[in-house]
């Protein structure tokens, strides 16, 4: 059942669209995460919710009332920030206990709801430090107990971990999710890490150009992309424009070079078409190996030119020809393949994923394709 | 510390302490010539002098209206600049640039002739007429001290904070703003009641007797009283500095910093 309802949503500044009618409905204690790069609209579309701004048209639902025009301050709201928001005149537990003084709480209620939920953060010795006292992980945990403390009905996180490192960020993350399903609390998460979204969301809509590109579980993002910029941004893919060839045998062409794509099956003679192939479907042998193509004939040959460790996979860059692909392989097996190696990548024709594109379309809308 | 830096230090030291002795010397004297050293005949007849009390009484407490007003106005606003309207921000930093440029001389002229026809309870008392004119000699002091210290915190960041917990403007103003640049808005009260106490030019043309107004009489009429009352009054604003410090610090958070220092 939908708790929150973003209805059409339309916010400009100036001659700039921020969000171009957006529609989202997250269910009762669902985590949903709103990913995309830095002016897709993902912030925008939080502060709305928030109350901090006021959309163009549309409606923002909660519980099945309209708080489009409510003031931020009576929406019930608990929200994280980017910044360090802590009060920095008050200590954590003042500052926890901040928004249940506002609501009139006594004393010992304050008290005693401050406590358990510094110690639900892991934070329970630090009560009585000040937030320059604290470390930056620290106080985004007490900014999420703060947030916690006044049950809002929705808990609205702003890119909470962008300015922690790599490690904290990992594991907060874990930490908010298990506090998330802890309470059974709504949530709407915004961030432009896509590894982060897939990591901890029930779903994950994608924004770009202040529309949702695609909007589904962290799984179905990530193997079924719906559009070239959602293929781009999530994980790492290699992309080639192909034209069908023979729907009959899954057949497309990329720079003379034929595939056998079976979703190909379904498509006219002609069309123009986005082949995707993710790295680990990309099997990677020396030249000298087996390399008569398979059942498939996916086969590519080419010289390894790039090796990127990433622990214990290695991302390799093959290239023969006019084509270019990223393949990830064990970096044991990696190992015995240095750079300059001659090599053959084949790929099933099952793994392979296919986009309709526009005749006179473009294929990339700007993602690198090897960002994370 | 190197042997320069004690030089310099030494050098500091003297530049601002020889002259307060030189006063204290002058001050300890006998209004006789050839009269040894020393007596506090001058100083008890500073502290035996009505028109002192009453006077430092009103310099005193124009001070504290000075800085209550100055603060109730600026502070509001310049949080809503900081917040709302951050263009107009080199605005108000120019006018408040006006009371440095336009002479005291040139403004009680000026003022005089604008509240002329006001009532009385205002143009006749220093509480109405004098005050209005000292916020505005203080207003410079008030807002660049007041900016840095609002350019020191993240206003936006704490303000959605507060008010996603709950908390109405007044509220997030008092509660959250306010702790936060309470050593801006000391610096500024400092500075304003330095102003106030030393004030001489539109007091004296508007005809008010204030301290300043009292200390050029004591000066012109008796020399050796004088300095006893100049040290006392340097005495009295250094207190009074102290008072306001001790009003306004709070163990704790950062707030006791001074601005634009974090």
């Amino acid at each position: 059942m939908t708790y929150l309802r973003l209805e059409n949503l339309h916010r400009d500044f100036g001659t700039v669209k921020a969000l171009n009618g957006i529609n989202i409905d997250v269910g009762e204690g669902e985590f949903l995460s709103l990913l995309g790069p830095s002016g897709c609209g993902k912030t925008t579309a939080l502060r709305l919710v928030a109350g901090f701004d006021r959309p163009n048209a549309g409606r923002i639902i909660v519980d099945g009332k309209d708080v489009t025009n409510v003031s931020p301050n009576k929406r019930d709201m608990g929200m994280v920030f980017q910044a360090y928001s802590l009060f920095p005149n008050m200590t954590a537990r003042q500052n926890v206990e901040f928004g249940l003084r506002i609501r009139g709480k006594h004393r010992s209620e304050r008290g005693s709801k401050a406590g358990d939920l510094l110690e639900l953060v892991g934070l329970g010795h630090a009560g009585d430090r000040f937030p320059h006292q604290l470390s930056g992980g620290m106080q985004q945990r007490v900014a999420l107990a703060r947030a916690l403390a006044i049950e809002p009905r929705v808990l609205l996180l702003d890119e909470p971990l962008s300015a922690l490192d790599a490690k904290v960020r990992v594991q907060l993350r874990e930490e908010i999710r298990r506090i998330q399903l802890e309470l059974g609390i709504t949530t709407l998460y915004v961030t432009h890490d896509q590894e982060e979204a897939l990591a901890i969301s029930d779903h994950v809509a994608v924004m770009y150009g202040g529309v949702i590109e695609q909007m589904g579980s962290p799984a179905e993002m990530y193997t079924t992309p719906a559009t070239p910029f959602v293929a781009e941004f999530i994980g790492t893919m290699n992309r080639l424009e192909a034209r069908v060839v023979d729907p009959a045998t899954g057949e497309v062409e990329h720079a003379g070079l034929r595939l056998h794509v079976d979703a190909a099956r379904q498509r006219s003679a002609g069309e123009r078409v986005l082949v995707l192939i993710r790295p680990e479907s990309l099997e990677i042998q020396a030249a000298g190996g087996d390399a008569n193509g398979g059942v498939d004939g996916n086969v590519f040959r080419g010289e390894v030119i790039t090796q990127t460790f990433l622990g214990p996979v290695t991302r390799v860059k093959v290239v023969g020809g006019e084509l270019a692909l990223t393949a990830d392989m064990s970096t044991a097996r990696a190992a015995a393949l240095p750079i300059g190696s001659s090599v053959v990548a084949r790929v099933p024709s099952g793994d392979l994923r296919l986009l309709s594109l526009p005749e006179d379309g473009m294929a990339s809308v700007g993602v690198d394709p090897d960002a994370e | 510390m190197a042997p320069s830096a004690y030089l310099w230090l030494g050098l500091a030291a003297i530049y601002f302490i020889l002259p307060l002795y030189a006063t204290l010397a002058f001050s300890l004297k006998k209004n006789v010539a050839g009269a040894p050293c020393c007596t506090l005949a001058n100083y008890s007849w500073v502290i035996h002098n009505s028109d002192f009390w009453h006077t430092i009484k009103v310099s005193f407490v124009l001070a504290i209206e000075t800085i209550v007003i100055s603060l109730i106005l600026f502070v509001p606003t310049i949080y809503w600049v900081h917040l709302k309207l951050p263009r107009l921000r080199p605005v108000i930093a120019f006018l408040a640039l006006i009371p440095f440029v336009v002479p005291p001389i040139v403004m009680v002229v000026g003022l005089l002739r604008v509240f002329q026809g006001t009532p009385h309870w205002f143009y006749g008392e220093p509480w109405g007429f004098l005050a209005a004119a000292y916020v505005i000699l203080a207003f410079p002091y008030m807002f660049f001290s007041l900016d840095a210290g609002f350019r020191a915190i993240d206003v936006h960041t704490l303000t959605e904070a507060s008010q996603s917990l709950g908390a109405s403007w007044p509220t997030t103003l008092v509660k959250v703003i306010l702790p936060n640049i309470r050593a801006a808005a000391l610096a500024g009260s400092f500075l304003a009641l330095a102003i106030v106490m030393g004030e001489f030019t539109i007091a004296n043309l508007a005809a008010f007797h204030t301290f300043p107004i009292f200390l050029q009489y004591v000066n012109e009429s008796a020399g050796f009283p004088a300095g006893a009352l100049t040290l006392l009054s340097f005495m009295i604003t250094w207190a009074a500095m102290g008072s306001l410090l001790l009003v306004g610090r709070r163990r704790g958070g950062r707030g006791a910093m001074i601005a634009g220092t974090r």
